[in-house]
């Protein structure tokens, strides 16, 4: 049984993009056939994350519009077998969306895919409504910060009460809390909310926490998803949640400050 | 639209309401003729309700009565406080059965409903318990606002707004295993964060009214 499972957050700038590009291409490498669809319509990322944006010549839009069909619009990722990326449309806006093509569309991926990785767009206006109305599970990013973490708290609302699953008295959507941008250092000089401060106010499961990472920027900037890079942190702490996502049990890592030797100390990391 | 001919609204009236005390007619017309003479002109055409409370024989000569009232130029509304023999006369005589105000039946009070949530409420989130007490089993987060007529109970941590005796109770309380709330109202009197860190060693307590001014004690949940 396919499952869609949407990466929202409410703020923007805490990370959807790149965790559904690296949560997506961890569910490929893992052998599960994998889509991840842009809801960002007007502000279209995922294509540059993925590194695809030379070869969208069709969108989301398109889809729903009935001017292309699927295959046409679906790009095969290069790098990452059983992965494809379904972009958003520049030149729309949100209002382009309709329940019902939405539905569509998701109900034709979910025929052919294991996972439909749903990258929403930030707010909780139209966009991220929709990008949320279909999902089985929810990631919700966050970073360990007030306004993120109030906003999270928001969207978490809407997935109680604005969801397809909601509104209809199903099981309800499986919510799960990816924390990004983690510093164990700045927590420990009080500057950062705590892995525990984030669990008590949002009191969902927690999926996994990326620390703050040199290797993100690059990545993005390079359009490589961060989890193809297991040198760094970010990389690995992606490849945990991944593994969390479909059932193992992995310890946390990178949330504890990381003890230097004598020797770093007094040279430097 | 053509204006309808006529239109049915409820209005109230202050009506003088005459007490017969004695059945018999006779006295009760001399009595009237004193009263009147003392100032005709109030009296004239004067809407009367007569109330037959102290009246038990139920042959009690109403028409007799009606013509004696009728005869001062006084005009008989209805008949109020009347043992149904007497009514019944009312009836046939064409004079209405009124109700006074203490007689007539209050509205049955709407029974209480206790509203109880089993989830966390989450901000932007709005939970309203008309009539009753609401009880929250999980927190009440920042931004999310719980109110009650009633009085509001959280088992969880309070962050958001609480607002109990939302209709004026001023009996209601809040209570909270967890107070670090954004505001918290009882019967429109509030406390906003500030006031709360007052009393900030109170962790799990119960907010109430004292008088005219907000109070908090500790309770251990």
């Amino acid at each position: 049984m396919a499952q869609i499972i949407v990466v929202t957050s409410g703020k923007g700038g805490v990370g959807k993009t790149t965790s559904s590009a690296a949560i997506a291409t961890g569910l490929a490498l893992k052998g599960h056939k994998t889509v991840v669809v842009d809801f960002d319509i007007g502000l279209r990322n995922l294509d540059l994350i993925m590194g695809c944006e030379r070869r969208v010549v069709y969108d989301f839009v398109n889809v729903i519009n009935g001017e292309a069909n699927l295959n046409q619009a679906l790009i095969k990722d290069k790098r990452t077998s059983n992965l494809f990326v379904l972009p958003a449309s520049q030149t729309r806006d949100k209002d382009a969306l309709t329940k019902e093509g939405v539905g569509r569309v998701l109900e034709e991926l979910k025929q052919e895919f294991e996972y439909i990785v749903c990258d929403s767009p930030a707010g909780i206006e139209t966009g991220a409504m929709m990008a949320l109305y279909y999902a089985d599970t929810a990631i919700v990013t966050t970073n360990p910060e007030v306004s993120s973490v109030r906003d999270s708290d928001r969207i978490l609302g809407m997935l109680q009460s604005k969801s397809k699953r909601a509104e209809e008295g199903l099981e309800p959507v499986k919510e799960l809390l990816l924390l990004t941008r983690y510093s164990p250092t700045r927590v420990a000089t009080g500057e950062m909310l705590s892995v525990a401060d984030v669990e008590e106010i949002l009191a969902i499961p927690l999926l996994g926490v990326i620390p703050e990472s040199q290797a993100v920027l690059k990545a993005s900037n390079s359009g490589v998803p961060v989890i193809i890079d297991q040198e760094s942190d970010a990389g690995k702490a992606y490849s945990d949640a991944v593994a969390r996502l479909t059932g193992e049990s992995i310890e946390m890592r990178f949330v504890t400050e990381e003890k230097k030797g004598f020797l770093k100390r007094i040279f430097g990391s | 639209m053509q204006k309808p001919s006529l239109e049915l609204k409820g209005s109230s009236f202050t009506l003088s309401v005459l007490h017969i005390n004695d059945a018999d007619l006779d006295g009760v017309a001399r009595e009237l003729d004193d009263k009147l003479a003392i100032a005709p002109q109030f009296f004239l055409g004067a809407p009367l309700v007569i109330n037959l409370s102290a009246i038990s024989n139920p042959d009690y000569n109403l028409a007799g009565l009606k013509d004696l009232l009728i005869s001062r130029q006084l005009v008989i509304v209805g008949i109020t406080g009347a043992p149904s023999a007497i009514a019944n006369q009312a009836k046939a005589l064409g004079l209405a059965l009124i109700k006074s105000g203490k007689q007539s039946q209050t509205q049955p009070q709407l029974p209480k409903t206790t509203k109880i949530v089993k989830q966390n409420i989450r901000s932007g989130q709005q939970i309203y318990a008309k009539n009753g007490d609401l009880i929250i089993i999980g927190a009440v987060g920042n931004g999310a606002e719980v109110i009650a007529d009633g009085s509001i109970h959280i088992y969880g941590s309070l962050r958001g707004k609480a607002m109990a005796g939302a209709s004026g109770d001023k009996n209601a309380v809040i209570i909270a295993q967890n107070i670090d709330a954004e505001l918290v109202s009882v019967a429109g009197q509030y406390w906003l964060t500030e006031n709360l860190q007052a009393h900030a060693s109170i962790k799990s307590g119960c907010i109430r009214l004292d008088g005219d001014s907000l109070t908090v004690e500790a309770l251990s949940l």
